[in-house]
């Protein structure tokens, strides 16, 4: 790969996501007007426009670009680490793990902040960091590794024991408590405000630049461990850093949307067919689309029944699985 | 006098209890083409991701052209000495170019693309192995003589001094395995390089390696030319069948009895 196809492809990418960013907040259940949103003369208690622009959407929208771009890159590196086309962010425990944490706070009725966190989103991101420590300790072997055919199996397992401990807790919660777990499972991006933005983006930003920097490392284990091995890449230490680093991204968008799924699986699968599986293009890539991809199904989960909001979770397999079976039958290469 | 490539020290290896190398020894000269043979579990493959660093001895010491094993960094170490696995499946469809390219890593530094003498090298490994006509392909769509060829010059853009095959010819037809055993022969006569090449066909090796080393259980039993190596008594107490040998061109041919 060279640098000018490269720029070239990501500019692409980095363009569709711009136009996603300055048309989504244009559309919703309410026409707005610009002109009236950036006037001057209204004061800023009565202009409605700049409101429903600035307060409601826009925040809403850099969430959705913020989550679809940390699932999608976390989804793109578990499939290389993983060796496994069928890896997501979610295989290997941390949302059924971060769900666990979001019920229990439900279930005890808890409904305040900490340090300007709601305790839902502290609960379930200790739930998915909880799921992934259980998961890792339970694989290593006593030489450090972790064999991704174990580890596969344990995420699965770990996956279906916490849903059990969800749906035992979901049965013993009164309806209201219920309606709540029902919505969190669902995933949204309907938690509106700036601060939220401003906790998750850093993390999410230095995650996929760690990622991005182990990229050519991640390329190699993605066709063998040995090999990587025999090529110099420190295996164990490209392993912990790529799955802590993915977990903890996907861990820190779960707490704050839910588990929103099908983009963590689907978006590197998509952006493969165009770029290639080199991950230091398939990273920044399925970034860029990922962000597009979710923004535009959130649109859609605003617009669809409006005023009603669907949670984006249920948009997002709706849209995209008939799309990406569509790309699969035109594009395969084999 | 030829200088040490590698040289390996009582070395011991188990991946549970049971051990597969036991207090092995071993010299690797510069410019040998070793065959490296044995029955099915004898440790070949364990014993050269050993001399490749992919797997740490639990006791002995390698040295590398004189200097410890375990004081070099990976990447130093992987900018000498490469290592090709027995069959390769990809999961992602990268292309040939793609993969013969990935034998740069250990010469480049984080996020950094390859540079043109980084496409040079590559160009010039698929001019050897004869898989530049190839190279746009998908690896998972070429046939596995082809693999093996790709694979090849994958490791010989890593422009090693030592290349360790695990088996390079088990899957392929005969035109593919005598193919790839000449190229392989071409490395070591014209380029200097010291090849290791853990194989089962002992005619092949015969006819290839100047130098065969023969393990059982863990253990070097024979190690010399394959005129020292490749005899009856020693065989077939290894591999535990009646073997016939003949001689042809220098040669030893071996060929199993077979009752009928």
């Amino acid at each position: 790969m060279n640098l000018r196809s490269y720029t070239t492809t990501l500019s692409i990418f980095f363009l569709l996501l711009l136009i996603t960013l300055c048309i989504a907040p244009l559309i919703g259940s309410t026409d707005i007007s610009l002109t009236r949103a950036f006037s001057t003369t209204l004061s800023n208690s009565n202009n409605i426009d700049a409101s429903i622009l600035f307060q409601v959407r826009l925040p809403r929208i850099l969430l959705g670009a913020i989550t679809g771009a940390a699932l999608s890159v976390a989804g793109a590196v578990l499939q290389a680490l993983l060796r496994n086309d069928l890896a997501a962010p979610f295989t290997l425990g941390v949302s059924s793990g971060a769900a666990l944490g979001a019920v229990i706070a439900i279930a005890l009725n808890l409904n305040f902040t900490l340090l300007g966190f709601p305790i839902i989103s502290l609960f379930s991101f200790m739930g998915s960091l909880g799921a992934i420590l259980l998961v890792f300790n339970l694989v290593r072997t006593r030489h450090g590794e972790f064999p991704t055919g174990v580890l596969l199996l344990a995420g699965v397992t770990a996956n279906f024991f916490f849903a059990s401990l969800v749906m035992f807790i979901h049965y013993l919660a009164d309806f209201s408590q219920s309606f709540t777990i029902i919505r969190w499972l669902m995933g949204g991006l309907d938690i509106t405000d700036y601060n939220t933005i401003l906790t998750v983006f850093p993390i999410v930003f230095i995650g996929i630049f760690i990622l991005l920097f182990v990229s050519r490392d991640l390329n190699l284990i993605s066709t063998g461990v040995h090999s990587a091995s025999s090529r110099g890449v420190n295996v164990k230490k490209i392993q912990k850093i790529g799955f802590v680093t993915a977990s903890l991204i996907t861990g820190t968008v779960v707490a704050t949307c839910g588990p929103i799924g099908f983009v963590g699986l689907i978006v590197p699968h998509i952006v493969r067919l165009f770029v290639g599986p080199d991950l230091r293009i398939l990273i920044p890539a399925s970034m860029l689309f990922g962000a597009s991809f979710l923004v535009f199904c959130d649109t859609f989960a605003r617009t669809l029944l409006a005023p009603t909001e669907i949670p984006v979770g249920i948009i997002t397999a709706m849209l995209g699985g008939p799309f990406f079976v569509w790309l699969l039958k035109r594009k395969r290469p084999i | 006098m030829t200088s040490v490539k590698m040289e390996l020290d009582n070395i011991s290896f188990a991946y549970d209890s049971a051990p597969i190398l036991k207090e092995l020894s071993l010299f690797i000269q510069e410019s040998d083409f070793i065959g490296l043979i044995g029955p099915n579990g004898s440790g070949k493959s364990t014993l050269l991701k050993i001399m490749g660093g992919i797997l740490k001895p639990d006791s002995g010491c390698i040295k590398f052209k004189g200097s410890e094993t375990r004081r070099i960094s990976k990447k130093i170490f992987a900018q000498s000495v490469s290592w090709i696995p027995q069959g390769n499946p990809m999961v992602f469809p990268f292309k040939v170019s793609e993969v013969v390219l990935m034998g740069r890593h250990p010469h480049l530094s984080a996020l950094s693309f390859e540079s043109h003498e980084d496409f040079n090298i590559s160009q010039r490994a698929m001019k050897t192995t004869m898989t530049s006509e190839f190279s746009e392909r998908f690896f998972n769509e070429i046939s596995e003589g082809e693999k093996q060829r790709v694979m090849i010059a994958s490791a010989l853009a890593q422009n090693p001094e030592l290349m360790l095959l695990d088996e390079p010819t088990s899957a392929l037809d005969l035109k593919y395995q005598i193919e790839i055993m000449n190229i392989l022969k071409d490395l070591n006569t014209n380029h200097k390089m010291t090849l290791i090449v853990a194989m089962h066909d002992l005619n092949l090796a015969s006819r290839f390696c100047n130098r065969i080393i023969l393990i059982n259980e863990g253990k070097v039993v024979s190690d010399g030319t394959p005129l020292q190596v490749l005899k009856k008594d020693i065989l077939e107490q290894v591999y535990g069948i009646e073997l016939d040998l003949d001689f042809k061109n220098g040669h030893t041919l071996i060929h199993p009895k077979i009752d009928s």
